[in-house]
């Protein structure tokens, strides 16, 4: 029958590559026209880097992603379909979920919406992290070694990255909008499909074509989302923007993005295997994709930590002075060496106590590596100092001793001290500190719930009460 | 014998904070077959140019669309305190020239 055939298909809207990046209504409606059945995306990941962990903030800023919610928000509930959002705040640690719980509650209050909101929180306290070390069920992944209780407590946060039963289970339990911790891009976009029963090798895969919203497209002009169509023998791809196309290669070529296997992608309960995998262009704009395969494994989480580390304070100078652009490797080595001494001489610091760096912007700053011999002087070239500290104040110091010696180092060519081009007053600018991911480990959990905690805002019992 | 950039377009990027990936996207079935394998994009090189250990360096040969993929550890995590290139997406640009034999 037609009816049976057509409730067997399980439509995802993908509205974007990640919450607040800008979602577009038209794209929206679009979808839900086809038949959506839930939105579903992500706002984040670790691609950023770990400040946004340490930090407990967001990337976009909140006007941005409070334009999009409230685009979502306001086409869901008129649709009466789920809105999952995984990685909150674009690191998925508590505070980052609690950042993004409240703009959910003020978009909801200015529609005039109540709808019921899970939260999924996965972060997870340095104690019960030793405890789970201590007891043998935390293992690490290349190229780290083995766990020790020091690097855990240099954790600012650490969350477990959940799969998509945390998203089933709150669906089930009636939510109309989750907001999730940390939790694999590929785990919110499925997670409505595998609890409706849909193949988890088309699901799984799916959700890995759509985690970056159109990237999987070609875009002939901007787009954002994709629509994906489960079935049961594989899925289609569509790009929301009516204008855009998938073809069998922007798809394929997708589960080679940010991924070191091309092939592989492990999941927390099991591996997405697309060896086999055939992409093939069904309609002009969509491409179907089959053979997808999924194999279940013992449930694993991977932990995500982030620590804060020393401090940093910059300047930054413009050269056009031939002088200088001459001999650019005689002027870093000279200008290093002088700043270096300036700073023993006077601040008495020991070599280990600070770190200056100098990049060469337009020459090699992006290597650091030496420039073959003959290469051309470009004009211009920009100068970034960097000095590393315990703290932000001892870092500031080393720039306020190194400024002399920083703005008007002359070169034996000079007749007259060269004054370089400063960009600011003051010179220098406090960075803040240096954060960096410490953990490349995965948890044994029993239960795919074990490391989670939800709660709920009942909007509608909100104004009851 | 072409360089790189004469029969690829390459692009590199963090996979995590601690791994980076390189997509060889090769201009066809030809250049892919003869040069993909080429050792002047193998481990070794990889390791010369990257200062890891060849043994850590990943090869993925992916023949439906003419790409070779290879991922290697950064040698520090993503955001140290001399980070260059914080998504690793310039870190292509130094395989444009090899010659590929």
């Amino acid at each position: 029958m037609d009816s049976e055939q057509h409730s067997r298909r399980w439509i995802v809207l993908v509205p974007t590559g990640s919450l607040g990046a800008g979602v577009r209504e038209e794209e929206i409606l679009y979808g839900i026209s086809r038949g959506a059945q839930v939105i579903a995306s992500d706002a984040g990941s670790t691609d950023s880097g770990a400040a946004y962990l340490a930090k407990g903030m967001s990337k976009n800023n909140r006007g941005a992603v409070k334009r999009d919610l409230t685009i979502l928000m306001k086409a869901a509930a008129e649709a009466k379909i789920p809105i999952l959002i995984g990685t909150s705040g674009q690191a998925g640690g508590n505070l980052n979920v609690d950042w993004t719980r409240d703009i959910a509650v003020e978009v909801a209050r200015e529609l005039g919406i109540r709808p019921r909101i899970a939260l999924l929180y996965s972060e997870q306290s340095r104690e019960a992290v030793k405890a789970k070390n201590k007891a043998g069920r935390i293992r690490p992944l290349p190229p780290c070694g083995d766990l020790a209780d020091e690097t855990i407590d240099s954790c600012e946060h650490i969350v477990a990255v959940m799969g998509p039963e945390p998203y089933i289970a709150a669906l089930q339990a009636g939510a109309d909008i989750i907001l999730g911790g940390r939790t694999t891009d590929t785990a919110v976009i499925a997670a409505f499909a595998l609890m409706k029963g849909a193949p988890p090798g088309a699901s799984w895969h799916a959700g890995k074509i759509g985690e970056c919203g159109a990237q999987c497209t070609e875009k002939e002009i901007p787009g954002s989302g994709v629509l994906l169509r489960i079935d049961e023998s594989g899925f289609e791809v569509e790009p929301l923007n009516a204008v855009n196309r998938c073809t069998p290669h922007s798809v394929s070529a997708h589960m080679l993005y940010e991924n070191s296997n091309p092939f592989h992608l492990i999941e927390p309960g099991g591996v997405l295997d697309v060896t086999e995998a055939d992409y093939v262009q069904t309609e002009f704009r969509t491409v179907r994709v089959t053979s997808s395969v999924w194999r279940e494994k013992p449930y694993t989480m991977k932990l995500e930590g982030a620590a804060s580390g020393r401090f940093q304070t910059i300047m930054l100078v413009g050269i056009q002075d031939p002088i200088v652009l001459r001999d650019l490797e005689g002027f870093e080595r000279r200008m290093l060496e002088g700043l270096y001494d300036r700073v023993k001489k006077t601040m008495g610091l020991a070599p280990d106590d600070f770190h200056i760096s100098l990049r060469l912007y337009g020459w090699n700053a992006v290597s650091g590596e030496r420039v073959p011999a003959g290469t051309p002087a470009p004009r211009e070239v920009g100068v970034l100092f960097v000095a590393t500290a315990a703290t932000q104040d001892t870092a500031t110091q080393i720039a306020k001793a190194c400024n002399p010696f920083f703005f008007h180092m002359p070169m034996p060519g000079h007749h007259e001290m060269p004054s370089y081009g400063f960009a600011f007053t003051p010179a220098d600018i406090e960075r803040g500190a240096v954060y960096e991911f410490k953990l490349n480990h995965v948890v044994d959990v029993d239960d795919p719930m074990e490391l989670v905690r939800t709660e709920w805002i009942d909007m509608n019992s909100e104004r009851a009460s | 014998m072409p360089s790189v950039r004469e029969v690829c377009h390459v692009r590199s990027k963090n996979a995590g904070p601690y791994w980076v990936t390189v997509d060889f996207f090769f201009d066809g079935p030809d250049s892919f077959e003869r040069f993909a394998g080429s050792s002047a994009i193998g481990p070794a090189v990889f390791a010369k140019l990257y200062g890891i250990d060849a043994g850590m360096v990943k090869q993925f040969r992916v023949p439906k669309l003419n790409i070779l993929k290879v991922s290697y550890p950064r040698i520090t995590p993503q955001g140290g305190e001399v980070e260059r290139d914080m998504h690793s997406g310039q870190q292509f640009v130094r395989l444009l020239d090899i010659e590929l034999t």
